[in-house]
């Protein structure tokens, strides 16, 4: 671990992440960019923070141990990879101001590789529609499935979905948070942050244990335009975050496109703009793989079908169709009684299962 | 004049119940004051008034002395004008106008006009019940209300106009005719209700509509505005039993003290459908002198929530104790009632805020889950299936599709199904191993089941149970959704005419259960 990162870039990280608070005096108003801040040099940094932070900072600069750093690092299972290691991926120097290190939890292989093998990033509105989840998901999945990496923030709505469908086909995903890598940010994401730490990587600039600021979701975004050479919006409003994410990827020159939404829906009258200056459609992982690698070159493995006899083959079309009891029962031919409890038994096996209180789906881990 | 002493008893309405009150008159030389005492409301010391007027207007004498009026118990809280006619009597008999002997055995209640006219009062059955089970022989009350106290078998009900009869009555010059309890098969009797024939396609619906008959279950409804889900709730009460001369008299108490009822024994299950904006105690019942709520008044028939998730959090979790026990208990003061509150729980809801569902909404995913929280909030431990509902197909509405099958055929099947679990319960009650553990004392359908009597009465083999362990591991099925749905396959089963439960009933009763089914993920 101690070879993965320079002493320099680690007093860097952590210096980050004590000034994390002053930062956000400065820059914490709603819509606010970290600027040049961040490509400030450490004793620059430590004066634009002005004050007291001034003081702090040039203090915790002379006092900083390398050693109990690494200590806690360990202690935490957090890797930190600095920017004159192999680790770290060249994708990032394309910002002019990467972060001097990331500390990570999970695979940090994931890291080098997006340079080799291109990763894609999949964001949107946290308040997304039905349509947007699944969507992601199926993304995701599909990209998964093509052995393509899936980058997102872990955010509520769309993030989430994007994350759980490359999951469900186990697939590579990362993971970019705004607050330390080892705090869970949204909270009801415990799970999910634990399932990508397993499985995948969740990678942050701040130190472990340091809360998301609101500077550092922009901050954040910028990673995740980076890492990635394309970066598709899924659903996104006319004001959301999410399109400072395009704005970066537009800005290093990777593909930025997007998945058209209804003309009238306010969720994604920011990603219907997108695609009406010109941004590629997507309308699924084959569109996202023929962007990425040119048409035809990479296809999709299907994913195999699952041991069904034939009544259950056209319970299970029917559910995937989306139909209502009523109409899957018809298109099954069986009365409402005998449907019912056939996709009790498929619920069992873990074929369809309940959306809540509504209505049956494909099982699936969406939303 | 020696001073005099009469005792009249009448009755108090509390909740539903009546309790006997004494009114005594003691009437003495002196100036003429007229007093009531005995913890009487505004409406009971008006009562001199009408009953001066009413005394002189029916040529009877209301004497010029001291007259005072007790109301026994003192500390019971008496409200309202049914005193009326118990003070008038007690004046006439202390001032030696009727004679004493003839009110032995004789209860009276009634309000009087200033011309002398009893008028009608609220409860009458429930008075009369009271009045049979403190002993009495006879009842007086107002003509209009004598049928329904006549319901009450025991008593003799004489059905008085005014205080000029009355008198004649007591002093031996006059009878009334016997009021004649309506028959339950007069003509008027047979209401039309809607018919499921109205309803067409939504068979998934209509199939849990049966069940939730057959066996009292809680059904929760969710489909979009226009999916038909108010239409068929209203077809539930014509799908259940009729009620039986028991549970009749209790629907026509209940909504004779609410001053809802027709003067008549209920014919067929009420249906309530309070809206949403209802507060807690209109639904489960209260105020400062309390009155039944939404929740009593569907005694013995269906409470019908529309738009679930609009309801405050208050009034749904005030109902969740009297859906568990059958009844509320309301204390206000020194007095606690109790009201009767076993109702069938039907709800209805939107799948999201914005109503369509499905892949045209358009609501995002807070307003969503908000919305979603609100409806698997407190009330989602007592449904017990959920089934969902589409817009119906405009193919099913075009005329020459053959109608659906009538409320008549479904009730037949709901009434057979009733009657095996009628007969499984009075065998199991005779049992010296009788659940004790039963909810609501006696249970009378399978969704009273307690959960010790769930697993004697429908016990599994383990053919039958496999579906229910699979699911239990699988992590669909929680531990408490575990009884519901075996209650659910009895009472699938009992409609297919089965003594064991087979595995495609408990099968059936998953697929439409709700619990474990919602857990809000994010």
């Amino acid at each position: 671990m101690s070879a993965s990162c320079c002493d320099a870039c680690l007093r860097r990280g952590y210096l980050v992440g004590l000034l994390a608070g002053r930062i956000a005096g400065l820059l914490d108003r709603p819509g606010c960019r970290p600027g040049g801040l961040l490509a400030l040099e450490d004793a620059e940094l430590a004066m634009a923070v002005g004050g007291e932070g001034t003081d702090e900072a040039i203090n915790f600069l002379g006092r900083f141990e390398p050693r109990r750093a690494r200590a806690d690092l360990r202690h935490a299972e957090v890797a930190a990879i600095c920017r004159h290691h192999d680790g770290y991926p060249a994708l990032l120097r394309d910002l002019g101001d990467p972060p001097a290190t990331l500390f990570c939890c999970g695979r940090v292989e994931l890291l080098a590789a997006v340079d080799e093998e291109p990763a894609v990033t999949i964001v949107g509105t946290r308040d997304a529609s039905p349509y947007g989840l699944d969507v992601a998901h199926d993304l995701a999945r599909g990209l998964a499935a093509a052995g393509v990496t899936t980058v997102s923030g872990m955010a509520l709505g769309i993030d989430a979905a994007a994350h759980r469908g490359a999951l469900g086909a186990r697939g590579a995903t990362v993971a970019v948070l705004a607050g330390g890598p080892d705090v869970a940010y949204p909270r009801r994401h415990r799970d999910l942050h634990r399932q990508i730490r397993e499985s995948g990587l969740v990678v942050s600039e701040l130190p472990p244990g340091q809360r998301p600021y609101r500077w550092s979701f922009p901050a954040r975004n910028r990673l995740m335009a980076a890492l990635a050479r394309m970066t598709i919006v899924v659903e996104a409003g006319e004001s959301s975050g999410t399109l400072i994410t395009a704005e970066v990827a537009q800005d290093l020159g990777r593909i930025l496109a997007a998945v058209p939404g209804r003309v009238t829906a306010r969720v994604a009258a920011g990603s219907n703009r997108l695609l009406r200056e010109g941004a590629p459609v997507i309308r699924g992982a084959s569109d996202a793989l023929d962007e990425l690698f040119g048409v035809g070159a990479h296809v999709p493995v299907p994913l195999s079908p699952a041991d069904v006899d034939p009544l259950q083959r056209r319970l299970l079309d029917a559910v995937e169709a989306g139909l209502d009891v009523d109409a899957i029962c018809e298109f099954a031919g069986v009365p409402v009684n005998e449907g019912r409890a056939a996709l009790a038994r498929l619920e069992t096996r873990g074929l369809v299962r309940r959306d809540g209180l509504f209505g049956w789906e494909p099982a699936r881990t969406r939303r | 004049m020696p001073p005099v002493l009469a005792s009249v008893p009448t009755f108090a309405l509390e909740g539903v119940d009546a309790r006997e009150v004494t009114v005594e008159v003691d009437v003495r030389q002196g100036l003429p004051v007229f007093t009531v005492v005995g913890l009487p409301d505004t409406a009971v010391r008006e009562a001199r008034e009408r009953v001066r007027a009413a005394l002189l207007n029916s040529e009877l004498e209301f004497p010029l002395q001291r007259l005072t009026v007790n109301l026994a118990p003192a500390w019971v809280r008496k409200a309202g004008a049914s005193f009326d006619l118990a003070i008038a009597v007690g004046v006439l008999a202390a001032s030696g106008q009727i004679p004493a002997a003839a009110l032995r055995g004789c209860a009276v209640s009634g309000e009087l006009s200033l011309g002398g006219a009893l008028r009608p009062i609220r409860g009458a059955l429930s008075i009369a019940i009271g009045c049979r089970d403190a002993g009495f022989e006879r009842l007086v009350v107002a003509s209009e209300i004598a049928p329904e106290a006549a319901l009450v078998e025991g008593i003799e009900v004489c059905a008085v106009p005014n205080l000029s009869r009355l008198v004649y009555l007591l002093h031996g010059r006059w009878r009334p005719d016997p009021p004649l309890p309506p028959s339950r098969d007069e003509p008027f009797a047979a209401r039309e209700l809607p018919d499921l024939a109205d309803v067409r396609g939504q068979a998934d619906a209509r199939r849990a509509l049966e069940i939730v008959a057959a066996g009292g279950h809680g059904l929760l409804m969710v489909g979009p505005p226009g999916a038909g889900k108010t239409m068929l709730a209203r077809r539930l009460p014509g799908i259940l039993p009729p009620p039986t001369r028991d549970e009749a008299l209790e629907i026509t108490r209940v909504q004779s003290v609410a001053g809802i009822g027709a003067g008549r024994p209920a014919t067929e299950r009420p249906f309530r459908a309070p809206h949403h904006t209802i507060s807690a105690p209109g639904l489960v019942g209260g105020g400062s002198r309390p009155r039944p709520g939404e929740m009593t008044l569907a005694h013995r028939g269906v409470l019908f929530l529309d738009e679930l998730p609009e309801f405050s959090r208050q009034a749904l979790e005030a109902l969740r104790q009297p859906l568990e026990s059958g009844a509320v208990e309301i204390t206000r003061g020194q007095v606690s009632l109790s009201f009767p509150t076993r109702v069938l729980l039907v709800a209805a809801a939107n799948p999201c805020p914005c109503g369509v569902g499905g892949e045209r909404c358009e609501c995002g995913t807070i307003a969503r889950e908000r919305y979603r929280a609100r409806l698997t909030g407190p009330l989602i431990d007592r449904v017990d299936l959920v089934c969902q509902l589409a817009p119906v197909a405009a193919a099913s509405l075009a005329p020459g599709v053959a109608a659906s099958e009538g409320s008549a055929t479904v009730r037949a099947r709901v009434i057979t199904a009733r009657e095996r679990q009628a007969v499984r319960l009075a065998e199991a009650a005779r049992s010296p191993s009788a659940a004790r553990d039963t909810p609501a004392a006696v249970p009378s359908c399978n969704a009273e089941l307690g959960s010790r009597a769930t697993r004697e009465l429908a016990a599994l083999d383990r053919r039958a149970s496999r579906p229910l362990g699979e699911a239990l591991d699988a992590g669909v099925l929680t531990g408490r959704g575990h009884d519901r749905v075996l209650r659910v396959a009895r009472t699938i089963a009992d409609l297919a005419g089965a003594d064991r439960i087979a595995r495609e009933h408990v099968d059936e009763a998953l697929g439409y259960r709700a619990t474990g089914a919602g857990r809000v993920t994010a």
